[in-house]
């Protein structure tokens, strides 16, 4: 059990920056997800704490101990990998009491370790096997379990999950996050599933280019994203995103677009005021969105006239899209709800829920309004 | 229409056959002459004779006695043991290292091994034989022309007072010259550099966090899982050891010290080659060749074992 720091951390392969100037402080027995798209530097991230690849700048500590020149094994961590790089030629035993023969741990001692590792993941009927004779879902076991026989002060994990197949990885999902509290260890976890990030995490970092776009509370991220990046990488679909400007509307404040005019509820009108006459980016989640009939109570609506492209029906939902311009936006409504293609309807944004980004900060991502 | 393209199959089928039965009859002719010959007498080999009319199974017991081959034999066992275990932990080690470790000047240093392949053996056996007779660097050993002048006439040792360890010696006549030119080929390092390459690299990464360093993982990861192209390696090498002929004959000037198929040219006489018992000697020495054919045969269809390695 231990905390886990990263200073000042730069990375570089050559000209390719990975990391930049990356800052997190991992408390003791805290779940932590990185998240990101693919190339953003997650990976790197979780392999400079590994010992796999060395910092090109700044201090990782694990810990009160700065662990940059300390070789992989002596850092007290265990990670389990996307491909699961279990040993082919070893039984599921050999493959979990590797480590700690090489650590010279007796051998009463593995034994006991491993079978408790196997029943706490229900495979204790698999020692005997190869891996080449273990499904998934199994392989996967296995490879927490190699981990988990360590007894590490922390342990990474490197996407494992994305080569199961959907039900399994839900299930998995459970499981690991079941394992966290068990073990009561610090788990850090990179994926680049926002489900599995928001649903796994205590706090998820987000990251963008090597640099931290936000580190927060899965809650927080989706409620209260720092940049439209996070906005639109939290969240499924993705939030809906308008070029605006903040203008004075009937006394008030209002986002005005090519397409609609809506109020800004009376919350926020101290906060953007001072943003009156600029551009700015109006996003609204795709749930924030409602057919009129279906609107629950004690939210502040505003109403857009929209016209029906595509429809999707999920059962406990109904995805609308419309596009303006060359946009394509889409609204969640109540499955109840029911829109022809082609037909102009009205909808209501619940602006409680509205975000709005300073363009004049950073207009490639810029900065939400707070 | 249906049968029309039946019958068309049909001697399509037949044709690939037929092309087939010739080519591997003329791959076997020869094969089966040289066992069939082995048995035949002296007469019958002049006579140009297809089949013996009396099998002489003593051919084998007089090629064995009458060409020495007892001590042949045991030359090339011990020339092929040593250069085989040498070619293996070369190769290996050398593979592993243009695969997996990162050090300057990696990329041009395996352009020039590679490009060592192209040069045919004939190029390179004079100034190979230079070397090792020490002409051109100085060579570490006890000189052989020392112990050249304490064996007689009749391969007898003579009492005589042999010459210290010296760095300006001849390797002719010794284990050195005939089994340190076969310790490394380019081939055998590309094969198993290939090879290794395609391990995963998240496999080492494991290993490392477990505790394991570049030698561990060599010797109780990657070469477990390796079988194929290490016996491919071992085979090429075995027989590449135990056919040589030409090498051997130059490096060495004695029957003690040389190989089998050096040995097998004593059935060539100034009175004309003894047909029947070269080739008896053939056969025995094409035996090993044949087991450890079948043994690495065996390996290959095992196939490799990478399942450990995602879903």
């Amino acid at each position: 059990m231990a905390s886990v720091t990263y200073k000042h951390v730069w990375k570089r392969f050559g000209e390719v920056i990975a990391l930049r100037d990356l800052n997190i402080e991992i408390e003791d027995k805290e779940f932590l997800v990185l998240v990101g798209p693919s190339g953003c530097g997650k990976t790197t991230a979780l392999r400079c704490l590994a010992g796999l690849e060395e910092v090109s700048e700044g201090e990782v500590l694990i810990g009160d101990m700065v662990v940059n020149d300390v070789a992989p094994k002596d850092r007290d961590i265990a990670m389990v990998f996307q491909s699961y790089a279990l040993y082919p030629h070893m039984s599921v035993f050999d493959n979990m009491a590797f480590g700690l023969k090489l650590r010279k741990l007796p051998k009463a001692d593995i034994k006991q370790r491993v079978e408790e590792a196997a029943r706490i993941l229900g495979i204790e009927k698999l020692l005997e096997r190869k891996p080449r004779e273990l499904s998934g879902g199994q392989r996967q076991r296995v490879a927490v379990g190699r981990a988990i026989v360590r007894e590490p002060k922390v342990f990474l994990f490197d996407e494992p999950l994305s080569n199961l197949d959907a039900k399994l990885r839900v299930q998995m999902r459970t499981e690991i996050s079941r394992l966290h509290h068990r073990l009561a260890t610090t788990f850090i976890y990179v994926t680049h599933d926002q489900v599995e990030a928001m649903t796994m995490a205590t706090r998820i970092a987000v990251l963008n280019y090597g640099v931290l776009q936000q580190l927060d509370t899965p809650q927080e991220l989706y409620d209260r994203p720092a940049n439209k990046f996070v906005a639109g990488f939290i969240g499924s679909p993705a939030m809906n995103f308008f070029n605006a400007k903040l203008e004075r509307y009937n006394g008030s404040l209002a986002v005005v677009t090519d397409h609609f005019t809506l109020p800004v509820p009376e919350d926020r009108l101290a906060t953007y005021a001072q943003y009156e006459g600029k551009d700015v980016i109006f996003g609204i989640r795709p749930e924030d969105i409602y057919n009129p009939q279906f609107t629950p109570p004690g939210i502040t609506v505003a109403p857009v006239k929209i016209k029906v492209d595509v429809t999707e029906m999920m059962g406990n939902e109904i995805f609308v899209y419309w596009v303006y311009g060359k946009d394509e936006y889409v609204a969640r409504v109540d499955p109840r709800t029911r829109y022809q293609i082609g037909e102009e309807v009205e909808v209501v944004f619940n602006m409680n829920n509205m975000q709005l980004f300073d363009l004049s900060v950073d207009a490639e991502n810029p900065p939400a309004i707070r | 229409m249906a049968k029309h393209s039946r019958l068309v199959r049909i001697i399509g089928r037949a044709i690939l056959y037929l092309i087939l039965i010739v080519g591997a009859i003329i791959a076997m002719t020869p094969f089966f002459w040289m066992i069939s010959t082995s048995f035949m007498s002296l007469g019958e080999t002049i006579n140009r004779a297809w089949i013996p009319q009396t099998p002489q199974w003593g051919n084998y017991a007089e090629a064995w006695k009458q060409a020495n081959f007892g001590v042949y034999f045991k030359n090339s066992v011990i020339i092929t043991t040593v250069s085989l275990l040498g070619l293996m932990i070369n190769s290996i080690l050398a593979g592993y290292a243009f695969a997996s470790i990162k050090f300057p000047g990696k990329n041009i240093i395996f352009a020039i091994l590679l490009a060592t392949m192209m040069v045919p053996e004939s190029v390179t056996v004079l100034p190979s034989l230079l070397l090792v007779r020490g002409s051109i660097i100085p060579l570490p050993g006890v000189d052989s022309r020392a112990f050249d002048a304490c064996v007689g006439a009749g391969g007898q040792v003579l009492a005589c007072q042999f010459q210290n360890f010296t760095f300006g010696a001849s390797w002719l006549n010794t284990l050195q010259a005939l089994t340190i030119p076969f310790m490394a080929n380019a081939f055998s390092i590309f094969l198993l550099r290939q090879f290794f390459q395609q391990m995963p690299s998240e496999l080492y990464d494991a290993a490392r966090i477990d505790g394991a360093g570049h030698l561990r993982y060599l010797f109780q990861i990657v070469l477990p899982i390796s079988k194929a192209p290490i016996m491919t390696v071992l085979l090429f090498g075995f027989i590449g050891s135990w056919n040589s002929f030409m090498w051997p004959l130059l490096v060495t000037t004695r029957d003690v010290k040389r190989p089998i198929m050096v040995g097998l040219w004593n059935f060539v006489t100034e009175a004309g080659p003894q047909t029947h018992l070269l080739m008896a000697g053939a056969v025995i020495t094409l035996i090993p060749i044949l087991i450890v054919y079948f043994i690495t045969q065996k390996q290959f269809t095992e196939g490799i074992a990478t399942t450990g390695l995602k879903g």
